[in-house]
């Protein structure tokens, strides 16, 4: 199974999270102001990498707490995790 | 205020009650609960109202006579209480607290409680959550919100072979019987 490392509970097996998606998508402070495409881009496009992803994870059956981690979807290797509101290490 | 009925307080239907489960376990009656969400700023203030030292790890619990709150979260506590006590813990918060800025929920209904307590608890438990319960990785006095196959429980390590499990009262029969079959494996 593979273990997650919640920045608060520490490493916990994966069934008791849910998986956020990508990490760091940032929606624009007015979306009135942005164009079709910037716009589609946002709700739509995700990298999807083969290699180092930032994503975002749930521990809902542990503390609650959304947090980011980098893993990378070839290895499954979990080289961080970090609160929200941090900057990718 | 006329125009409400008049009710009274029934005692509890117990979502246990007559259905045969595992000998290492034992349904936990009664009992106040809450869901206690604080800032950290207010933890001191609520720790004393309390009588409860808050400021401890996550995954914690802590107790004082018959109250006891477990640490589930950054900000939030599992409070377990006496059920006469629930009303002084809601009145003597409010007192302290003054900015209001906590969330207080009284959720004694919502959940039930499950002691186990025997040599193969952690066999038994380990049936359905993944944890390990090893006592370097879950000593005693941990407690956590986990799942038990596809229950949403909190565990709590009372001793080395005893554990209190909540569970919410509708998935209680499911988990009681889960427990049951797995127990079918463990002789002691
Ligand atoms: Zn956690």
């Amino acid at each position: 199974m593979l273990l997650i490392p919640c920045p608060y509970c520490g490493n916990r097996p994966e069934i008791e999270f849910a998986y956020g998606g990508e990490a760091h998508v940032v929606r624009a402070a007015d979306p009135r102001k942005e164009d079709d495409a910037a716009w589609t881009e946002f709700l739509y496009f995700r990298k999807n990498p083969r290699g180092d992803h930032a994503e975002r994870w749930r521990h809902a059956f542990g503390c609650g707490r959304f947090f980011n981690v980098k893993r990378n979807t070839y290895t499954d290797h979990i080289e961080a995790s970090y609160r929200i509101g941090e900057t990718l290490p | 205020m006329d125009n409400l009925a008049e009710t009274t307080s029934l005692s509890r239907l117990f979502a246990l009650s007559g259905q045969a489960g595992d000998r290492r376990c034992r349904p936990v009656t009664g009992g106040a609960r809450f869901s206690l969400r604080v800032k950290q700023a207010s933890l001191g203030a609520a720790g004393e109202a309390l009588g409860l030292d808050l400021t401890g790890p996550i995954n914690r619990a802590v107790s004082s006579g018959q109250r006891t709150a477990l640490r589930l979260g950054p900000d939030e506590w599992l409070l377990l209480l006496a059920e006469a006590d629930a009303a002084s813990v809601a009145a003597s918060l409010a007192q302290r607290l003054t900015d209001g800025l906590y969330s207080l929920a009284d959720i004694s209904h919502r959940q039930t409680g499950i002691a186990l307590e025997g040599a193969a608890v952690t066999d038994l438990l380990n049936g359905g959550c993944p944890l390990d319960f090893d006592l370097a990785a879950f000593p005693v006095g941990m407690a956590t919100r986990t799942i038990f196959f596809k229950a949403e429980i909190v565990l709590w390590r009372q001793d080395t072979a005893r554990f209190h499990m909540e569970v919410w009262r509708s998935f209680a029969p499911y988990v009681w019987s889960l427990l049951a079959n797995v127990g079918r494996e463990y002789a002691d």
